[in-house]
């Protein structure tokens, strides 16, 4: 049920350029799946700001989040140390249905920081025993984190627009020249770069993960709103309808 | 102490209610705690058909505040009756339908629509929308068509009527007078004022409708401004006072300067149990402050001379 909670922060450090890896404690750690996000209040802001679950450790009842700093809330949040309070409403929003999906291969695709919570979902698949592939864009060297991590679920690809880093370009590129039968593929990352891989993918069923400028976060103010594929006119609300929606349920232009 | 209240077709056990757009239905809240302890509810507003609103994005937060272009989203009038207000009839707490709509016509459909419903108190009537082409705001800005659209709402509809009234006016008194002259129950104040947001980066409007409604903090001294003005020019008439409400010091605030009874908005995002921590604080902080009950701080911030 979702709640808010004053949770302490066991650690805060930084794992890329201007990105930042907080485990916080929270008795609710256990129920958090694969795609939802948490609602975190910052003194001095009026709105909080939704951030994606990385991953979960049930018995010591922490869970992960990753974020980079895009303006002064996230540079506010950038700024806390361990051992420090945050206010944080969890969980929040739909999760990947893995639990209802018949799979063998899975396809994870995701860019900037729609990697973290692919990194939670490939974890689960891997439990179930999904064969889990993972194409990951970045901007440069600098931002890419968690490539270990994702390589001990499978085989991971990197792309980077300058080239810094693995192979430059688009994770669109790479998936052109993968031809492995995948069964669904999970996407996560900047509406462009889902835009490209739904469309280049559009054989395929998958699913994906979007994110918008939010207001209440739990789904009474309608600010954040996806248009539907099947009648434009209509929509769908990010924070509570989603994040996480069929990819071909959605029109993203 | 007492906090109870008591305005046309509402006997509050408090003075605090969300306020419109602000706590949808009343369902995603009710997650957060008891709805019961609210003094009222003022549910999204309604129009005569459902309307998907706004391209995103929608809101923009801004210093002390935020600006919101929602576009009156909601399920229209006939599925709010069967699919929303039943939920709240649980809860004993009364309800109050918000109505918007283009044209008067579509006012009074609401309105008569809404006579169905055996889950209300009275309607609010939201002539202050800036956020949609039409409609809404001119019925707030125009005193001929504030009267009219009034006057009629006031004919069909069986509940008490609330006028939410726009700063986004020279002079609030000259409309509440015209509304009030339209047979007005109350008035509810004030809607968000219109504003706007540029992204340096984009060169651009943050928000997707360009303009949007600033709430929060921000406003909460033209709010009070307006309050004292119209409570100065009409010392009867029932008033939900509104504009950035954050503390029970903020709703004395408001009771002082002639509010009846008050709506908090914008803190329910921030805070989901902002309006219960508001109504626990609230006798401590008049008592503080010397008062005995809610009515008796009634209009008290008024000086004379």
């Amino acid at each position: 049920m979702i709640t808010k909670q004053s949770l302490e922060i066991n650690s805060h450090i930084q794992i890329a350029e201007d990105t930042f890896e907080v485990v916080l404690q929270s008795s609710l750690s256990k129920e958090l799946k694969p795609g939802q996000f948490v609602h975190i209040q910052l003194p001095g802001h009026m709105l909080r700001r939704p951030v994606s679950i990385a991953n979960v450790n049930p018995e010591a009842e922490t869970f992960t989040m990753i974020f980079k700093i895009f303006g002064e809330g996230t540079r506010n949040l950038s700024k806390y140390q361990a051992g420090e309070f945050l206010d944080v409403i969890l969980p929040c929003g739909t999760h990947y249905p893995i639990e209802d999906l018949s799979l063998e291969h899975a396809l994870l695709v995701g860019g900037g920081i729609g990697v973290p919570p692919l990194y939670y979902l490939g974890t689960k698949l891997k439990e179930k025993g999904v064969k889990v592939t993972s194409v990951l864009g970045f901007q440069s060297a600098s931002h890419v984190f968690y490539e270990e991590k994702f390589q001990q679920l499978g085989e991971t690809f990197i792309a980077t627009n300058d080239g810094t880093y693995g192979q430059k370009g688009f994770v669109t590129d790479i998936i052109s020249k993968l031809d492995k039968p995948i069964d669904y593929y999970f996407s996560c990352g900047p509406t462009p770069m889902l835009q490209a891989v739904t469309s280049q993918l559009a054989d395929q069923k998958g699913y994906i993960s979007l994110e918008e400028r939010m207001g209440c976060g739990v789904g009474t103010c309608y600010a954040c709103v996806v248009p539907l594929k099947a009648d434009p006119s209509k929509n769908k609300k990010i924070c509570k309808d989603g994040p996480v929606f069929p990819a071909n349920e959605v029109n993203l232009a | 102490m007492s906090l109870a209240v008591t305005l046309p077709g509402l006997a509050l056990k408090n003075p605090v209610m969300p306020a419109s757009g602000c706590f949808g239905f009343g369902k995603e809240y009710s997650q957060f705690f008891d709805l019961n302890e609210l003094g009222a509810i003022i549910v999204k507003a309604a129009t005569g058909e459902a309307r998907y609103g706004n391209p995103t994005p929608r809101v923009a937060e801004t210093s002390s505040g935020m600006l919101n272009a929602i576009g009156l989203q909601n399920p229209g009038v006939d599925n709010i009756i069967a699919d929303e207000l039943p939920f709240l009839s649980r809860f004993d707490t009364p309800v109050i339908a918000n109505i918007a709509g283009s044209t008067v016509e579509e006012y009074v459909k609401v309105a008569e629509t809404l006579n169905k419903s055996n889950d209300l108190s009275a309607i609010e009537l939201n002539i202050s929308c800036p956020n949609v082409k039409e409609g809404g705001v001119q019925f707030g800005t125009d005193p001929e068509l504030a009267k009219e659209v009034t006057y009629k709402v006031k004919q069909a509809s069986n509940y008490p009527v609330y006028v939410k009234l726009s700063p986004n006016v020279t002079n609030i008194t000259t409309m509440a007078k015209a509304v009030v002259d339209a047979g007005a129950d109350g008035l509810s104040m004030i809607n968000t004022l219109t504003g706007m947001q540029i992204n340096l980066k984009k060169r651009a409007p943050i928000i997707a409708n360009k303009t949007g409604g600033l709430s929060g903090p921000a406003i909460k001294p033209v709010a009070i401004r307006m309050i004292y003005e119209v409570r100065q020019a009409l010392s009867d008439i029932p008033i939900i006072g509104m504009g950035g409400i954050m503390t029970a010091e903020d709703v004395l605030e408001f009771l002082l300067a002639g509010a009846n009874a008050v709506a908090v908005g914008t803190a329910n995002f921030q805070n989901p149990h902002a309006c219960p921590e508001i109504i626990a604080e609230l006798p401590g902080i008049l008592s503080k402050y010397g008062f005995e009950s809610v009515e008796e701080a009634i209009g008290k911030g008024h000086v004379h001379g």
